[in-house]
């Protein structure tokens, strides 16, 4: 039992550290070309510098932005894998990404923003994702016609038809829009603000602890929903909530950052390797380990060539693409084994 | 313990269940039996509230389950599914761990001392102590019912469901099955519904039969009322042979191949 607790907590401390050695690097290096002495120096001189405003203004916020973004879309995807029973499933496989960022579109196009000012993207990028949740919600509640399989293709689906939409949006907007719009699309921590850090943050962290309360329902349906209530999980209740979670999550993320793919899809997979299916680990695991990899990825975004600064997506994708290929082979080889 | 007052269940068109009348008393030992499709498993299904009746009520210890909430059901009845696939990684005393889940109260990360001891009891009872750190998808398909069986156990219940527990294994872990429901029954004096598809093992083990053929309760009684060769011929449209047991005194059913049945 206690054994259980340390080997825990020495895990959450291990990717602690890591996250924090991450951030540092991603701290220390970028495209301004301020030496890593500067920004130390920087730190302990305080406000007047150049390099401490590219350090507080720029970097920091960024490093933040992805803290929550990559443990957001990590998070939903476990919630979301574990609810279905079904490695493949992740806001952008779900087509939840895409809805956000058909939603995000439109709003750019036909200045909708208005009123909501700074806060209308992320708003608008919610009300797309959760427009194909409840599409999804719709059609699964439907089970005798729609298989996980079939979901899964729906999903599919749903990311093809927004993303012809979105590329419809662009190709009669202006130049201004389409540099907004292609921002979303691939997936950026560019341009961040604090007035949009501090939401993510909180709605990313709150999302983690409101997850914890759900921890052993999830323990549960993993082993199928039938067993579930048999074992006093108010299945449906449970599964509402945690869809509902899941796509403020992956609403938040997608709104703030656009469409980046692979995060929650490749890191839970890993994660779950090395934690079991326990969620109780599981789901701060897989929080800080998706924050890692994405503040990570934005490390390697921003710096590989230099002065020429990559889209985040475009790392995770390519990092994430390749191992997408590499999990479904194994899982194709597990199963078979299975069946010999 | 249990009564169903004329319930009747339905798939889309399909009339699973029609107008069920049982009554089940503390203690008993029943066994269901009947045909494939003949609505065993959907009355298991409406006394865990999965499967809600379109007519008719389930009460469980005098009270409607309709009342109840999936966490208090929980509490009363343990229900043992079919073996199906399984491909999560837990270990054996985590899984069992998860039947002290609806006694939980409010948030703590970490079972309590006596959610513990409950596990452990319950692993003792089926026998799998020693099996505790294994995962459970690393274990046979006997073992892996002797898990199940002790998740049931750590929810504590008072009424306890099984559905084809012995299917898919070999006669020693049937028996040992078997044997384990029994012994549950009369010391920890548990009832127990368990649906059988071996009629051998059902007139062995239970004080009492639910016959259901199409949806109907066909025959409700002892072993030796229920299982005659007419009365399975015209259920299962099969020819067969009703002798009785020389050891338990119980009725035993031999199959007659076609072969036999010419040159008879």
């Amino acid at each position: 039992m206690d054994k259980r607790l340390v080997k825990w907590v020495l895990s959450v401390c291990v990717l602690v550290a890591i996250l924090l050695a991450v951030s540092t690097l991603s701290l220390l290096l970028g495209p301004s070309g301020v030496s890593p002495g500067a920004i130390v120096r920087a730190i302990l001189e305080g406000k007047e510098s150049a390099a401490h405003a590219i350090l507080f203004d720029i970097r920091l916020p960024r490093i933040l932005l992805g803290f929550a973004i990559g443990g957001s879309l990590s998070l939903a995807g476990v919630i979301l894998q574990s609810m279905f029973r079904n490695p493949l499933v992740e806001p952008y496989t779900l087509g939840i990404s895409g809805g956000a960022a058909l939603g995000v579109s439109i709003t750019t196009i036909l200045r909708l923003a208005g009123p909501l000012g700074i806060y209308a993207l992320p708003v608008s990028g919610f009300v797309g994702a959760f427009c194909v949740i409840l599409f999804l919600r719709v059609m699964a509640a439907n089970r005798s016609v729609l298989t996980i399989q079939a979901l899964l293709l729906t999903g599919v689906m749903i990311s093809f038809i927004s993303s012809s939409a979105v590329l419809l949006i662009m190709s009669i907007s202006g130049v201004e829009e389409l540099h907004d719009i292609l921002f979303w699309i691939i997936g950026s921590l560019g341009e961040t603000d604090w007035f949009l850090v501090k939401p993510a943050l909180l709605v990313s962290v709150s999302g983690l602890i409101f997850a914890y309360f759900f921890c052993f329902d999830l323990n549960a349906l993993g082993l199928g929903e039938e067993d579930a209530l048999h074992l006093g999980v108010n299945v449906e209740r449970t599964k509402r909530i945690l869809f509902i979670l899941a796509s403020v999550l992956a609403g938040l993320s997608v709104s703030l950052a656009g469409a980046i793919g692979f995060v929650g899809l490749v890191v839970p997979h890993f994660v779950r390797m090395f934690t079991g299916g326990d969620h109780r680990i599981l789901l701060v695991s897989a929080f800080l380990s998706g924050a890692t990899f994405l503040i990570f990825c934005d490390c390697v975004a921003k710096t590989i060539i230099q002065p020429v600064e990559l889209p985040v997506g475009v790392v995770t994708g390519l990092l994430g693409g390749v191992l997408f290929i590499y999990t479904m082979t194994r899982k194709g080889s597990a199963t078979g084994g299975k069946g010999a | 313990m249990l009564e169903l007052r004329s319930v009747s269940c339905r798939y889309g068109d399909h009339l699973a269940l029609k107008e069920i009348n049982v009554r089940i008393e503390d203690r008993e030992l029943v066994g269901v039996i009947g045909p494939n499709g003949s609505g065993k498993t959907t009355l298991i299904r409406a006394v865990t509230k999965i499967m809600k009746p379109v007519h008719g009520k389930v009460l469980l210890e005098e009270q409607p389950i309709d009342a109840l909430s999936f966490k208090e059901l929980a509490r009363r009845v343990a229900v043992v599914g079919r073996l199906g696939d399984f491909d999560l990684k837990i270990r054996v005393e985590d899984l069992v761990l998860l039947g002290r889940l609806p006694h939980r109260q409010g948030f703590a990360l970490l079972e309590k001392r006596t959610d513990l001891d409950i596990a452990r009891e319950a692993m003792r009872l089926t026998d799998i102590l020693e099996l505790k750190d294994r995962m459970v998808e690393g274990l046979s398909s006997g073992e892996r019912q002797l898990v199940f069986i002790a998740r049931a156990l750590a929810q504590e219940p008072r009424l306890l469901l099984l559905d084809e527990p012995t299917s898919h294994l070999d006669i020693t872990h049937q028996i040992r099955v078997m044997d384990l429901i029994k012994e549950l029954n009369r010391e920890k004096e548990l009832t127990v519904l368990v649906v059988l598809h071996d009629l051998n093992l059902a007139s062995q083990y239970c004080d009492r039969l639910l016959l259901l053929d199409k949806g109907v309760l066909r025959k409700d009684g002892a072993p030796k009322d229920v299982l005659t060769y007419q009365i399975i011929e015209e259920v299962y449209k099969t020819v067969v042979l009703v002798r009785e047991n020389p050891v338990s005194a119980r009725p035993y059913i031999f199959p007659v191949s076609k072969e036999d049945r010419r040159r008879t």
